[in-house]
C-alpha cells in the first residue's frame, strides 16, 4: 500500500557492484517506504538477483559505487547476520539444503537469534513449537517439515514455503523475495502469495524480483521497476507488469534505443 | 610349544612388546594355546608396517614404533564413580575393562534369555566349542601383524552368543578404559550370532589420562542366517594414545549387519573393517565419522567382499579434519565372480576445515562379476561459502554459520547410531570440537 509521507525504509543511489571483475549493476537507484510493494522485473542477466544478494551482503559481489540506506543507515557497514537483525531479509531463489539439521531446530535458532539481539525473550522448545505450527498453518505446511532436515528433500514448493515461514517468524521491516515464484505451480503460488500478504503491513515493505507476471497477479505492487544491463530502466505502476507481460522486454528495450536516439540527436543539434 | 610367549621375537619394537610380558598362563584349552603360538609365529617372521607397505602408504606409524609399551603391571583399582560419565543409560549389560584387564566389579550383566555376555576367560571351558569354531578364524593374522599380536597375547576378552531367535533389546556395551601411561593392551572381542537373533553392541574405547598407551584390538563378528546386528565403535582414546584396530565381519543368508564406527581421539588411529558376505543375500551397512584436529592421524581401511550374489551394502564414511590434522580412508568393495546382482554404494565425503588439513581417500572397486550396480564417489571440499551466506542471512554469526554446518556434516552419521544417550553425548563432544559451545549456541537450538 502507498501511505502518504510514510517512512523512508531503503534509499539507493547509483549502486555499482561487480562480480569477478565484471560490472553487473551500473548505478542503481531505488526508494522504497513503509508499507510499499515493488516488483523488480527484468530479462535475465540484467542483475535483478544481484540487487537482491548485494542487499543482503552477499560476499561475492564487491560494491564499486553509490550508497544504500537502510533506515537510514549505511548497510555496507553491516555484515550480512548484522543486516539480518537490523530487519532485512532475503528470500533465496535457491534455498540451501543442510543435512544434519532439523528443520525445526534451524527456525529456533534463526528466531532466538533474532530475538537475542532485538532484547527478547527466547523460546525455549516447547513455545517455539506453538509458535511455529500456528505459523505453519498459514503456509499449509505440515508440521513434519519441522523434524526434516532443513530443505533437504523438499520439492521447490516446499523451499520456497519454508522460506516465506522464516519470514513469517523474523518479522522483518524489508523483505527481499528473490525468484520466489520460480518452480511453483498454480497451488503453491496461491498459497506463497497468500502467505506474503498476509505479512505485508504498513510499516513494512517488500521488493519482489521477478521474471515472470504471474507472481504479480497474487500478490499486486504499488510500483514496478524493470532492470536492465545493471540499472532500472523504466518505472510504473502495476499496469506496467501487464504491458511487459504483453509485449515482452524487447518493447523496452526498443523505447530505450529509440529515446537515447532522440537525445543523442539532441546533443548533435 | 605349549606356551606361545616362549618363542622369542625377532623384531625390534616386536621384541619389546613381547619382552618382559608376564607369561600367560597355559590355557586349559587347547586349541587358545595353539592359536596363540600360531599367532606369536606370525608376529614373529612380520614386521611392522611402513609407508613403504601399499596398505600403509599414507599412514606413517613410526612415532608408534619409537615409544615403548609394557603391559599393565598393577592394575588401577577403579570405582563405579570414576567411570559413570561413560555409561550407556539405555544399555543393562556393561563389561568393563580397565587397561586391558576385565574388571568384574565394574561390569553389569543384565540376564536376557539365550543371550551370553561374559569375559572369556570364564566362558572358556564352559563353551569351548562355541568359541573354537569362530575364535581368529575370520580375523586372520597370517598377514597381519597386529593382529597376530593381538591374538599372542589373548588371554581374556568379550565374548557374546546370542542363540537362536534372541533379541537382546537393550544394547551391550564393551567398554575399554585407559587409566596408565606406557601400557599396551589388546582388547579381543568375540560375537557369534545364531540364526534369527538380533542386538546392537557398543564397542567403546575411551581413557581417564592424556598421556601415550598403545591399544590394539581385534574384534570378530560372525552372523548366521537373518541375524541384524547393529554394531556401534567409538574410539574417543586420550590426545597421544596410538589405537590400532582389526575388526573382521562374515555375514550368512539374509543376515544384515550394520555399524557406524566414529574415530575422535587418539594421536594415530588405524580402524580395518572387513566384512564378508560369505553366503547370497548379505548385506551390510559401514558408515562412519572422523572427526579429527591439531596434529591426529585417522585412517579408516574397510574392505567389503561381496563373495556371493545378491550381496548389498552401503558406505557412507565422513572426515571432518582441521588444524593440521590428517585423515586417511581407503574404501575397499570387492565383487567377485558368480556373485552377480551384487548392490553397493559407497560415498566418502571429506570436509577440511584448515589449509593444513589433510585427507587422502582412496575408493577401491574390484569386480569380476558381470551383473552388479555399484557406485562410488569422494568429495574433499571445504565449507560451502553459499550455505555460510545463508545462515548469516537468518541472523547468525560467520562463525556459528561454519561451525553449525561442520556440526551438520558430522550429524549426519551420529544420526545413525540407534543409541539416543550415546548419540547425544557424542552430538555433545562434537559440538565441543567445532566450538560451537563457545558460541554458546548448543542451549538454543541443537541440544533437545
Amino acid at each position: 500500500m502507498i501511505v502518504q509521507d510514510s517512512k523512508i525504509l531503503l534509499e539507493v543511489r547509483g549502486l555499482r557492484a561487480n562480480v569477478n571483475g565484471t560490472e553487473v549493476l551500473k548505478g542503481l537507484d531505488l526508494t522504497v517506504r513503509a508499507g510499499e510493494i515493488h516488483a523488480i522485473m527484468g530479462p535475465n542477466g540484467s542483475g535483478k538477483s544481484t540487487f537482491a544478494k548485494v542487499l543482503a551482503g552477499h560476499k561475492a559481489y564487491e560494491i564499486t559505487g553509490g550508497t544504500v540506506l537502510f533506515e537510514g543507515q549505511d548497510l555496507f557497514t553491516l555484515e550480512p547476520e548484522e543486516r539480518a537483525r537490523a530487519g532485512v531479509f532475503l528470500a533465496f531463489q535457491y534455498p540451501i539444503e543442510i543435512p544434519g539439521v532439523g528443520n525445526g531446530q534451524f527456525l529456533r535458532l534463526a528466531y532466538n537469534t533474532l530475538q537475542t539481539q532485538r532484547g527478547k525473550e527466547e523460546l525455549d522448545p516447547l513455545e517455539f513449537d506453538d509458535f511455529v505450527r500456528e505459523k505453519m498453518k498459514l503456509l499449509e505446511m505440515n508440521p513434519d517439515f519441522l523434524d526434516r532436515s532443513v530443505n533437504e528433500g523438499f520439492s521447490g514448493g516446499e523451499k520456497k514455503r519454508n522460506e516465506i515461514l522464516q519470514m513469517a517468524m523474523l518479522e522483518p521491516r524489508l523483505a527481499i523475495l528473490d525468484e520466489t515464484d520460480s518452480g511453483l505451480d498454480i497451488d503453491a503460488l496461491r498459497i506463497v502469495a497468500q502467505g506474503v500478504n498476509h505479512l505485508t503491513n504498513k510499516d513494512n515493505a517488500t521488493i519482489m524480483v521477478t521474471h515472470y507476471q504471474r507472481l504479480l497477479n497474487y500478490i499486486v505492487p504499488d510500483f514496478v521497476h524493470v532492470m536492465e544491463a545493471g540499472r532500472i530502466t523504466k518505472s510504473g505502476g502495476k499496469e506496467l507488469a501487464l504491458e511487459l507481460e504483453a509485449r515482452g522486454y524487447d518493447w523496452i528495450e526498443s523505447t530505450e534505443k529509440s529515446s537515447s536516439k532522440k537525445s543523442s540527436a539532441r546533443i548533435a543539434a | 610349544m605349549s606356551n606361545a610367549v616362549s618363542l622369542m621375537p625377532t623384531n625390534n619394537f616386536l621384541a619389546h612388546l613381547l619382552a618382559g610380558h608376564p607369561v600367560l598362563s597355559v590355557s586349559p584349552v587347547g586349541y587358545f594355546n595353539a592359536l596363540r603360538a600360531a599367532a606369536l609365529a606370525r608376529a614373529n617372521a612380520l614386521t611392522v608396517p611402513t609407508t613403504r607397505d601399499e596398505e600403509w602408504r599414507f599412514t606413517d606409524i613410526s612415532l608408534l614404533t619409537k615409544l615403548s609399551f609394557q603391559p599393565v603391571a598393577s592394575i588401577n583399582d577403579l570405582q563405579l564413580a570414576d567411570i559413570e560419565k561413560f555409561f550407556i543409560t539405555e544399555s543393562h549389560t556393561r563389561l568393563v575393562f580397565v587397561d586391558g584387564v576385565y574388571a568384574a566389579h565394574l561390569s553389569q550383566i543384565g540376564v536376557v534369555s539365550g543371550v551370553l555376555v561374559t569375559n572369556f576367560a570364564s566362558a572358556l571351558t564352559t563353551h569351548a566349542t562355541a568359541i573354537e569354531a569362530h575364535l581368529a578364524q575370520l580375523a586372520e593374522f597370517k598377514n597381519n601383524v597386529f593382529a597376530a599380536l593381538n591374538t599372542a597375547h589373548m588371554n581374556d576378552g568379550a565374548l557374546i552368543l546370542l542363540s537362536r531367535d534372541t533379541a537382546a533389546t537393550q544394547p551391550i556395551h564393551l567398554l575399554h578404559i585407559a587409566t596408565q601411561k606406557n601400557v599396551v593392551s589388546h582388547p579381543r572381542c568375540l560375537v557369534r550370532a545364531e540364526a534369527g537373533s538380533q542386538t546392537t553392541i557398543v564397542e567403546d574405547y575411551v581413557s581417564l589420562q592424556d598421556e601415550a598407551y598403545f591399544t590394539n584390538t581385534v574384534s570378530e563378528f560372525s552372523l548366521a542366517d537373518n541375524t541384524h546386528i547393529h554394531h556401534v565403535r567409538v574410539q574417543r582414546e586420550g590426545a597421544q594414545a596410538f589405537h590400532i584396530a582389526n575388526c573382521a565381519v562374515t555375514l550368512a543368508r539374509g543376515s544384515h549387519y550394520q555399524s557406524v564406527s566414529v574415530a575422535m581421539g587418539a594421536r594415530i588411529s588405524r580402524y580395518n573393517l572387513n566384512v564378508l558376505q560369505a553366503t547370497e543375500g548379505g548385506e551390510c551397512t559401514v558408515d562412519g565419522l572422523a572427526l579429527i584436529s591439531g596434529r591426529q592421524l585417522a585412517d579408516t581401511h574397510t574392505c567389503i567382499d561381496h563373495a556371493k550374489p545378491h550381496g548389498v551394502s552401503r558406505q557412507l564414511h565422513k572426515c571432518i579434519i582441521g588444524g593440521a590434522a590428517h585423515a586417511v580412508f581407503n574404501g575397499k568393495i570387492m565383487v567377485r565372480q558368480g556373485a552377480q546382482r551384487a548392490d553397493s554404494q559407497q560415498t566418502n565425503r571429506n570436509l577440511l576445515l584448515s589449509n593444513r588439513a589433510q585427507v587422502d581417500t582412496k575408493p577401491q572397486l574390484e569386480i569380476f562379476a558381470d551383473d552388479v550396480k555399484c557406485t562410488h564417489g569422494a568429495t574433499v571440499s571445504q565449507l560451502d561459502g553459499e550455505e555460510v551466506f545463508y545462515l548469516q542471512s537468518r541472523g547468525l554469526s560467520d562463525i556459528a554459520a561454519r561451525n553449525l554446518l561442520t556440526y551438520a556434516f558430522g550429524a549426519e552419521i551420529l544420526e545413525r547410531i540407534p543409541v539416543l544417550s550415546l548419540k547425544r553425548k557424542l552430538e555433545q563432544a562434537m559440538l565441543e570440537q567445532a566450538g560451537l559451545e563457545q558460541a554458546g549456541l548448543e542451549q538454543t537450538a541443537l541440544k533437545i
